[in-house]
């Protein structure tokens, strides 16, 4: 049985426009091939569009996921009194099942990277069974790990891999940045250009609402926010063919909120930038041409404003790309984030700050989200940055 | 009387890396300075001029720029390898500079004061009281008002031309043995161009200071200097004293550069021209620099560069036309007549000639909005009721400095600003008070003709597009094929291949651009067209193209013209008639030979007798 949560939509919806780009870049001699051209020159950044597929691939491979049936003991379906199936209440996604060789090998507890013993000692009987001197028959070592050579980069508390975990955090790091991004684009560009194209009456109001949207405690919205909407997900009673919502579409998690409310608080840095920018765009000549010849004003917002402040978009959504990683990772440290079992980095910084605290520390836990963090950001970044050169004329004839 | 040279530039060669090459901007550059002289360097833009002097000074952008070669001497001693503390100690004290634009040279957060005295004290180790004394001495010299008030005043509260004087005060003030002014009336108006120029001139005689004038205005130089170089891709193409060379001018790019300047003289005929542009610096040809343009080219122009030789006395050129070796060899094309003598464009008698536009008590308020509600509290006057009458294929002048309304006018007129009062009636009909649909038809027939060639053309749209729009908005009814057919009909009139319809408009050049502004408007089949300060952003020999352009279509087509500009040259040359505005309204009008010859207005005699001329062409 599918389970198919919100933000699995959004990740969807990415996947399919990716799609479609590509599909649109590599046929005939379009715009898109022209840009393609421009950004395939640089090495960079197809290195960098290749971690982020890679990455996009991890995040569509957990978001696609669904029920097993409950195998009773006698090897039948297990069924409620009325005869309806069972199924598991934890949903598997195509990549814990690719990797459940790693996630249900766990140890006991902490194991650095490629360790072959634990990272702590045991009160343990001697493994050959010779005594020891008089009395009780133990020892304090650190027993050997149970799948030595598994955990490429060490267990956790207890005992779970850190790969693993890294590599569940991706989906929602994915998740956060794009399903964000997804909601402020429309909001910024449409009250942006709104307020600085037609000004008056319309740019008052806007600016009212975002001068008081940002006015108000960032956090202190979120958290109110979080406190209403982000009680609801999947979890709870038995889960059978009937009693799923809507059968198997699950309309909100912690996660799907989280990004709404980042959504809703930070689009008004970009809206003001771009409000600026068409304040400036409007009074040039080439829109006053366009005036001149009875262009209607959808179409001149079309034309000549929004593809005039694409550049913007860019920078300010991959520069709050990085700051809503990481945001995610600090609400989860003041317990208003992703669910505490969901995989996330921000929750594998929230419990490395104990273990940072350890001696010796246990520093792989941090170093490994901080990684993946990086290995994220920083390729958006530059990625960001070929695609904004691409989509200026003067630049891509430039290096041509 | 001879003297040492205060400045004295030997074979500099200032040179660029960019992605395209090596830039050769300065190229074996050499000439020498007098005290209390000033020598004036002309040309287009992009022949160096501008690197030329911050060479000199010692600014060259780095790391791109660089000194290849040469010497630059002050006083006898090269000041190129010299260290940057011991440049420091030059610059502002024994060499200083005047730069273009006054409302980005001075710091907005500073006193006009405070960034005096700061040289002052800097170069001169004077105390802050005396510094402050000098400082307000310099004000007073500089002829601002009020030094003693203006000392504590910010430069946003400074009209352009009292900043410029404050920069000339700050130049001045340690008494430098060089002042470098860079195009420094260009952004001024005309009335105050002249003010400044003769402000600058007493000063270099009562400190007897050396002056290098920079501008591409040649009739700033025949008013202002005694020597000139002619500049024309990184070289000196021609030197002599200023009245030898405007009398008999031996180098083509020289010749052509006189002759392109618009005037009354030139009425009813073509403008000469020199085709194409100026070349990028990675892209100078091998030979001489201006091979390619030049109208007497020669075989082997373009391979063998002529060195700047004295021809006269005095009088120096770089040119193979005077070397006896290239005497007999023959032109590499044939010699053009010269376009001038192109028949007028007859047209219909003046007086006979029916009203396409009138204007009548055309008035333009902006509201000034005050406190937190945005409450309207008064109006700006930008235009204030103006009448005038344009007829059918001719040209109206609408002349006045920066801020007084023309441009609000022109737009005003073909409904792009929807007029507080007053009527616009176009060919029978009023305009004025027509609703967006009703407009419609009339938005092909009066259009509008920006001057920056840079901002008038949407970055991101290709060329194509670009002049498509107005057949897509006003003929929606015209299917592709038609649409190709007529914009390169249009692109080959204006002097455009239709291949250029794929490319983006940073491809081209300042002219080229113009010229697309111009197919657009032109595609739609207009008959009124403002010309707003059409061709003040460009070159002056791409100016005369543009100009004989205009001149072409509206011979072919019948077009009328409204030609807002603040340069009278221009005016003399293209307009039937003038209408003079001065803050809002309009206070005189007449044809262009009533208005040239005897003007009424004290506004109109002292624009027109602002304006540099030159007299022995």
């Amino acid at each position: 049985m599918p389970v198919i949560l919100a933000t699995d939509l959004i990740i969807y919806a990415v996947f399919l426009a990716t799609v479609f780009l590509a599909f649109s870049a590599g046929r005939g001699d379009g715009y898109l091939k022209q840009v393609w051209r421009h950004i395939r020159k640089d090495r960079l950044a197809v290195a960098s569009m290749l971690v982020l597929l890679a990455y996009g691939g991890v995040a569509l491979m957990d978001s696609i996921r669904w029920r097993d049936p409950v195998v009773a003991e006698d090897g039948k379906m297990a069924r409620t009194a009325e005869g309806e199936k069972i199924f598991s209440a934890e949903p598997l996604s195509l990549l814990d099942r690719a990797l459940s060789g790693v996630k249900e090998k766990t140890e006991k507890t902490f194991s650095a990277p490629l360790a072959r013993r634990l990272f702590v000692k045991e009160t343990m009987e001697p493994q050959d069974g010779k005594a020891v001197g008089a009395g009780l028959q133990v020892i304090r070592d650190y027993p050997p790990l149970k799948y030595p050579g598994t955990h490429l980069l060490g267990t956790d508390k207890v005992g779970g891999d850190v790969l693993f975990a890294s590599l569940k955090g991706i989906r929602t790091g994915v998740v956060i940045g794009t399903g964000t991004t997804v909601i402020i684009i429309p909001f910024a560009i449409l009250f942006g250009v709104m307020a600085g194209y037609f000004g008056g009456v319309t740019d008052d109001v806007i600016q009212y609402v975002y001068t008081t949207l940002s006015s108000i405690p960032g956090v202190l919205l979120i958290v109110a926010f979080m406190l209403i909407f982000g009680g609801g997900g999947y979890e709870g009673g038995l889960v059978t063919e009937r009693n799923l919502l809507w059968g198997f579409f699950v309309p909100g998690d912690r996660l799907f909120w989280l990004c709404v409310i980042m959504g809703i608080t930070s689009w008004t840095d970009l809206c003001r930038i771009i409000r600026g920018e068409t304040l400036k765009l409007r009074e040039l000549e080439y829109v006053q041409a366009a005036k001149a010849f009875g262009v209607s004003r959808p179409r001149i917002i079309a034309r000549h404003i929004v593809p005039n402040v694409m550049h913007l978009v860019l920078i300010t959504l991959v520069l709050q790309f990085s700051g809503l990683v990481l945001a995610e990772a600090v609400l989860s440290y003041i317990g208003i984030g992703v669910s505490p079992q969901m995989g996330s980095w921000g929750n594998m910084i929230n419990t490395a700050r104990l273990e940072l605290s350890r001696e010796p520390a246990v520093w792989w836990n941090l170093a490994s989200a901080f990684a993946f963090m990086f290995a994220l950001v920083l390729p958006a970044n530059i990625f960001g940055d070929a695609v904004r050169d691409a989509l200026d004329p003067r630049l891509r004839m430039g290096r041509r | 009387m001879t003297m040492t040279p205060v400045v004295e530039v030997k074979n500099l060669k200032t040179y660029f890396n960019t992605p395209e090459g090596l830039g050769r901007a300065v190229d074996n550059v050499s000439f020498s300075i007098e005290r209390g002289r000033t020598l004036a360097l002309v040309g287009e833009s992009g022949c160096g001029k501008s690197v030329t002097a911050l060479s000199i000074i010692q600014l060259i952008p780095r790391p791109q720029g660089f000194i290849a070669g040469g010497e630059v001497l002050l006083n006898g001693r090269d000041i190129i390898p010299l260290g940057e503390r011991e440049k420091r100690k030059i610059r502002g004290n024994k060499i200083s500079m005047i730069f273009q634009e006054p409302m980005t040279s001075l710091n907005p957060v500073l006193t006009i004061g405070s960034q005096i005295t700061e040289a002052i004290k800097l170069h001169q180790g004077k105390s802050s009281s005396e510094a402050r004394a000098k400082a307000v001495d310099m004000l007073e010299k500089v002829r601002l008002p009020e030094p003693g008030r203006m000392f504590h005043e910010y430069p946003h509260r400074l009209s352009g031309g009292m900043r410029q004087r404050v920069m000339i005060a700050i130049a001045l003030s340690c008494r430098p043995d060089l002042l470098i002014a860079d195009e420094p009336t260009t952004a001024l108006d005309v009335t105050i161009q002249a003010e400044i120029l003769n402000l600058i001139k007493e000063l270099q005689r009562e400190i007897s200071t050396a002056v290098l004038l920079i501008t591409h205005n040649l009739a700033v130089v025949y008013r202002n200097a005694e020597n000139v170089g002619v500049m024309y891709g990184g070289k000196i193409v021609e030197m002599a004293g200023v009245k030898t060379l405007f009398r008999n001018p031996m180098h083509p790019y020289t010749l052509k550069l006189l002759r392109c300047v618009p005037g009354m003289e030139k009425r009813g005929r073509m403008l000469d021209t020199i085709p194409g542009t100026v070349p990028p610096p990675t892209e100078f040809p091998e030979g001489c620099r201006f091979s390619g343009r030049c109208h007497r080219e020669m075989e082997g122009c373009g391979t063998i560069e002529p060195a700047l030789s004295e021809k006269e006395n005095g009088h120096a050129a770089a040119c193979h036309l005077y070397d006896p070796e290239f005497m007999n060899k023959p032109l590499s094309r044939p010699l053009l007549a010269l376009e001038s003598a192109r028949p007028a464009p007859v047209n219909v008698p003046h007086e006979k000639r029916t009203t396409i536009l009138e204007v009548q008590d055309l008035k333009y308020y902006y509201p000034v909005k005050k406190g937190v509600f945005k409450k309207t509290s008064g109006y700006l006057k930008a235009v204030d009721g103006i009448s005038l009458t344009i007829k059918k294929g001719s040209t109206l002048a609408l002349v006045g400095e920066s801020g007084c309304g023309k441009t609000t006018a022109g737009k005003a007129m073909i409904q792009l600003l929807k007029p507080t009062g007053g009527t616009v009636v176009f060919d029978g009909k009023e305009v004025t008070g027509m609703t967006p649909r009703g407009i419609k038809p009339y938005r092909s027939l009066m259009q509008i003709i920006f001057q920056d060639p840079y901002s008038s053309l949407n970055p991101r749209l290709m060329v194509g597009e670009i002049i498509e729009e107005g057949l897509k908005s006003l003929r929606p009814e015209m299917d592709g094929k038609a649409r190709r057919e007529k914009l390169s009909r249009i692109l080959d009139m204006v002097g455009l291949t239709p291949d250029m319809m794929r490319r983006y408009p940073h491809e081209f050049s300042g002219g080229q651009r113009q010229r697309i502004g111009i197919a657009r408007v032109l595609v739609v089949d207009p008959r009124f067209i403002v010309c707003d300060e059409a061709t003040s952003a460009l070159d002056v020999s791409v100016q005369a193209q543009i100009l004989n352009l205009l001149k072409s279509i509206q011979r072919d087509f019948g077009l009328s013209f409204l030609f807002i500009t603040h340069d009278l040259s221009r005016v003399e040359y293209i307009a039937d008639e003038v209408a003079v505005m001065y803050g809002g309204k309009i206070v005189e009008r007449g044809t262009v030979e009533e208005i040239f010859s005897s003007p009424k207005d004290p506004y109109t005699v002292k624009l027109l007798s602002a304006v540099p001329r030159i007299e022995t062409v």
